[in-house]
C-alpha cells in the first residue's frame, strides 16, 4: 500500500525514494502521526515533499492512493514498521526492499524504463529512481538492482546480475547531454569569473602584515587590501523567433540563470534574428536597437573593459542569409558571416552556444558559423566547455566538425 | 518509542496542524526544518516561537549575500592575535583564545539544547547550502587551527528559512523536513489578529480584514500584503484612533500595506476604474 503510494508519487515526478520512505517509517515509529490518516498525511508531506511545486502533486497522489483508506492506515503503519525491524544501513537493502525490487519482471522493468527515460530530465547518481549510476533504481549502471536493465558497461561490484544490457549509446542523450535545469546552468556559469582587487581596502593582507611587521622590528604594521571581486562582464546575444521556437524553453533557462548570476560585474543581453546583421535589439520584441559598431566601441577590446561574448542560437538558416547581403539597410554590403567575424575580432573571448544536437552540425550554416566562432552545444557539458573556453581561451576552433 | 516534547504553538504564535506536524517531525528526527512561504507569514517568528515553547535559548544566523559557511562555524581572529603579540596582552600562544565561534559553532558547542535559526539561507552564495551539508548532518566540525573537534552534545533544533531567491540543491533539500507556510485563511487570520491586538473593536477588525483581502485579490499588485503587514496596519489604525475603514482611494496609512510605488499606483488605478473590488 505504502509502496503503491511511493510509486504514485514518483509517477507524478515528485522525487521520493528510499531515503524519504525510511524517514517516514521512522517518524511513524515515533508516533508522530498520532495514529490518524490526517496525521500520516501531514507527516509524510513534511518528509517527502521538498519544494512547494510538488505539494499539489503530492495531494493528488495521496488522494489516489488512499481514497477511502481510513481502515488501511493501520496496515500501512505496520508495513512500514516491519521495515524497521531489521535495521541496516541504507545502501544495504533490507530484505523487504529487495523483495520489492525483485518482484519486478522484465516486461514491467522495460516499460518503466521507457517511461522513466521519457520523464528523466537530468543525470542522476546515487538515487533509486532515475537512470544513473550507483543507485538502486532498476535502471542504470553499477547499481544494486538484481533485475534491472543495465545501461552501458559493466555492473558495479558484481552485485547485480543485470538481466539485460541495453545499448549504451542509444540512451546516452537522456543521461547527461540533453538536460539542463536552471540550477545546473547557474553552477556552470559560476565558473565564469575573473577576480580583481578593486574598491575600498577592508581585508587584512596577512602575509604582507607579517612581512611589514618584521621589517618594522616587531612594531605592528597592519596592511589591508581591497577584497577580491569578480570582474567578469558578459554580453549575451540570443537568437529569437523562427527556428528557435522549439528551443525556447532551454534558452529561457539560460537567460534566467544568467540574470540570476549575481557574481558578474555586468551582464548585457541582446536579441537578434537568425544572425547578427549590423544591429542587435534590447528586447525580444525587437525594440531599442543598438548597432554593432556602437556596441563594439563601447564594449570591445579597445574600450579598456573586457567583455565576454556569448551568442546563443541554432545557427540554422538559408545559406544566402549568412553569406549573402540579407542585412538591414545601412550596412547591407556586409554579410552575416562578416558581422560575426567582426564580433570575434573585437571581443577577447567569444563563444556560440547551440541548442541543436551536434549530430546536425555538419554541412549547413552551422558548420560555417562554427568555423568563425567556437561552438558548443547548449547542454550542461557543452556549457561547461564553453565557459572554459571563455576563461582560458583555448582556441580549439571548429571542435566538432 | 521515544517520547519527546511536542510543539503546539504559543500564546502569541498560532500554528496549523500541518506546521505543527512538520515541526514535530523535525524535532523527533533531529533534522533541520526548512520553512518557505510568502514574505511576512511568520517564517522567522516560528523559530522564536519554538524556542519560547520549548524554553530553549535561540541563536540566530542572518545569512547575507557575502556570508560563507565557514563564518557560521568559527572565525580565527588573526588581527587580535597580532595586536596582542605586539602589546603583550593575553596569551598569544593559546590559539583557542582567538577562535570565535559563529552561530552554528555556538549551537554545537553549547552545553544544552538550543534552537538555531538560519535565516534566509537563499541569500547566500549558490554553494552555501552544500557547504553546510556535512555539518548539519553530523552536527560536528573541526577547528583546523587547533585540531579541536566540536561536536554537539544535544542536536540543536535547526530552523532554516528561505524566500526562494535561489533554488536550493537537492542534496540539501533531502536532508530537511520541509514546510510551506500557507497564507492563513480568514478564520485563522482573525485569530492571529486577536492574538496580536487583544480587545480590539470587532467591527474595525472585520473591516480591516475585508479591505486587506480585497487588496490581496487585486491582480495588478505585485507585492501582496501579508500577515505582518496586516498586523502593522491594524496597529497603526489603533494608535491613530481610527474606528472604521473601507476600501477607498484615500485609505488611511495605505503605506503600511503596500510597500512598492508601483503597487500604490496600481491600487489607485484599480479604485479609479469602476471600483470593482468594493466590498
Amino acid at each position: 500500500m505504502f509502496v503503491d503510494f511511493l510509486y504514485e508519487l514518483r509517477k507524478r515526478k515528485v522525487p521520493v525514494g528510499t531515503q524519504e520512505a525510511v524517514a517516514v517509517a521512522e517518524a511513524l515509529a515515533k508516533g508522530l502521526h498520532e495514529s490518524s490518516l490526517e496525521g500520516f498525511y501531514q507527516v509524510s508531506r513534511a518528509l517527502m515533499v521538498h519544494s512547494e511545486q510538488h505539494l499539489d502533486d503530492f495531494d493528488i497522489a495521496f488522494g489516489v492512493a488512499f481514497r477511502g483508506a481510513e481502515a488501511t492506515a493501520i496496515e500501512i503503519t505496520e508495513e512500514l514498521l516491519s521495515w524497521l525491524k531489521d535495521p541496516k544501513p541504507l545502501r544495504e537493502l533490507s530484505p523487504e526492499e529487495r523483495a520489492m525490487i525483485e518482484a519486478l519482471d522484465l516486461e514491467t522493468v522495460r516499460e518503466m524504463l521507457e517511461q522513466r527515460l521519457r520523464e528523466q530530465k537530468e543525470r542522476h547518481d546515487g538515487g533509486n529512481r532515475w537512470v544513473g549510476t550507483g543507485g538502486t533504481s532498476p535502471f542504470g549502471r553499477g547499481g544494486e538492482n538484481p533485475n534491472g536493465i543495465n545501461i552501458g558497461g559493466s555492473t558495479g561490484k558484481g552485485k547485480g546480475g543485470a538481466m539485460q544490457s541495453a545499448d549504451a549509446r542509444k540512451y546516452k542523450p537522456y543521461r547527461s547531454d540533453a538536460s539542463l535545469d536552471t540550477r545546473q546552468i547557474e553552477v556552470a556559469l559560476r565558473k565564469l569569473r575573473l577576480f580583481a582587487r578593486e574598491g575600498t581596502e577592508r581585508e587584512l593582507d596577512l602575509d604582507k602584515t607579517i612581512d611589514e611587521t618584521a621589517r618594522n622590528a616587531g612594531e605592528l604594521e597592519v596592511v589591508v587590501r581591497p577584497p577580491r571581486r569578480n570582474n567578469t562582464r558578459v554580453i549575451l546575444m540570443m537568437d529569437v523567433g523562427g527556428s528557435m521556437e522549439p528551443h525556447r524553453e532551454y534558452v529561457q533557462q539560460l537567460f534566467t540563470a544568467a540574470k540570476r548570476a549575481t557574481h558578474w560585474k555586468e551582464l548585457r543581453t541582446y536579441y537578434f534574428h537568425n544572425c547578427v546583421y549590423g544591429k542587435v535589439w534590447k528586447t525580444d520584441g525587437f525594440q531599442e536597437s543598438v548597432t554593432v559598431r556602437d556596441l563594439v566601441n563601447e564594449c570591445g577590446k579597445n574600450s579598456g573593459r573586457s567583455y565576454k561574448l556569448v551568442l546563443c542560437g541554432d545557427a540554422l538558416m538559408a545559406p544566402y542569409e549568412l553569406m549573402g547581403f540579407a542585412g538591414i539597410a545601412e550596412d547591407d554590403r556586409v554579410t552575416g558571416i562578416e558581422w560575426l567575424m567582426q564580433l570575434r575580432e573585437h571581443f577577447e573571448r567569444s563563444i556560440w552556444l547551440n541548442p541543436e544536437h551536434p549530430r546536425g552540425w555538419k554541412g549547413n550554416t552551422i558548420e560555417a558559423i562554427s568555423k568563425v566562432l567556437p561552438m558548443f552545444p547548449l547542454t550542461v557539458e557543452g556549457l561547461s566547455e564553453g565557459v572554459d573556453e571563455l576563461i582560458k581561451g583555448r582556441r580549439s576552433r571548429s571542435r566538432v566538425v | 518509542m521515544t517520547e519527546f516534547r511536542r510543539f503546539r504553538g504559543t500564546d502569541r504564535y498560532l500554528t496549523s496542524d500541518a506546521l505543527e506536524s512538520a515541526v514535530n517531525c523535525a524535532l523527533a528526527l533531529g533534522r533541520p526544518l526548512l520553512v518557505k512561504g510568502e514574505p511576512g507569514t511568520g517564517k522567522t517568528l516560528l523559530a522564536e516561537a519554538i524556542a519560547e515553547a520549548m524554553q530553549l535559548p535561540l541563536l540566530t544566523w542572518h545569512v547575507k549575500s557575502t556570508t560563507r559557511a565557514q563564518d557560521g562555524l568559527y572565525v580565527y581572529d588573526t588581527v587580535q592575535r597580532l595586536y596582542d603579540s605586539r602589546f603583550g596582552d593575553g596569551d598569544v600562544k593559546d590559539i583557542r583564545q582567538y577562535i570565535k565561534y559563529g552561530p552554528l559553532g555556538q549551537s554545537f558547542a553549547s552545553s544544552g539544547k538550543v534552537v538555531l535559526l538560519i535565516d534566509e539561507v537563499d541569500k547566500a552564495d549558490l554553494e552555501f547550502p552544500n557547504d553546510l551539508l556535512h555539518e548539519l548532518d553530523r552536527m560536528r566540525f573541526r577547528v583546523n587551527e587547533t585540531g579541536d573537534e566540536v561536536a554537539a552534545k544535544e542536536r540543536p533544533i535547526v530552523i532554516i528559512t528561505s524566500n526562494n531567491e535561489k533554488e536550493l540543491p537537492d542534496a540539501f533539500l533531502r536532508r530537511c523536513v520541509f514546510h510551506f507556510i500557507d497564507f492563513p485563511d480568514k478564520e485563522l487570520m482573525k485569530n492571529i489578529v486577536a492574538v496580536h491586538h487583544p480587545g480590539l473593536d470587532r467591527a474595525l477588525v472585520e473591516q480591516a480584514m475585508a479591505v486587506f483581502y480585497d487588496i490581496r485579490e487585486m491582480r495588478s499588485i505585485r507585492k501582496r500584503p501579508s500577515t505582518s503587514e496586516l498586523i502593522d496596519w491594524i496597529a497603526v489604525l489603533k494608535n491613530a484612533g481610527i474606528h472604521a475603514v473601507k476600501l477607498e482611494k484615500e485609505l488611511p496609512f495605505l503605506g503600511a500595506l503596500l510597500k512598492k510605488e508601483q503597487d500604490l499606483a496600481a491600487y489607485a488605478d484599480q479604485l479609479a476604474g469602476g471600483r470593482r473590488f468594493r466590498s
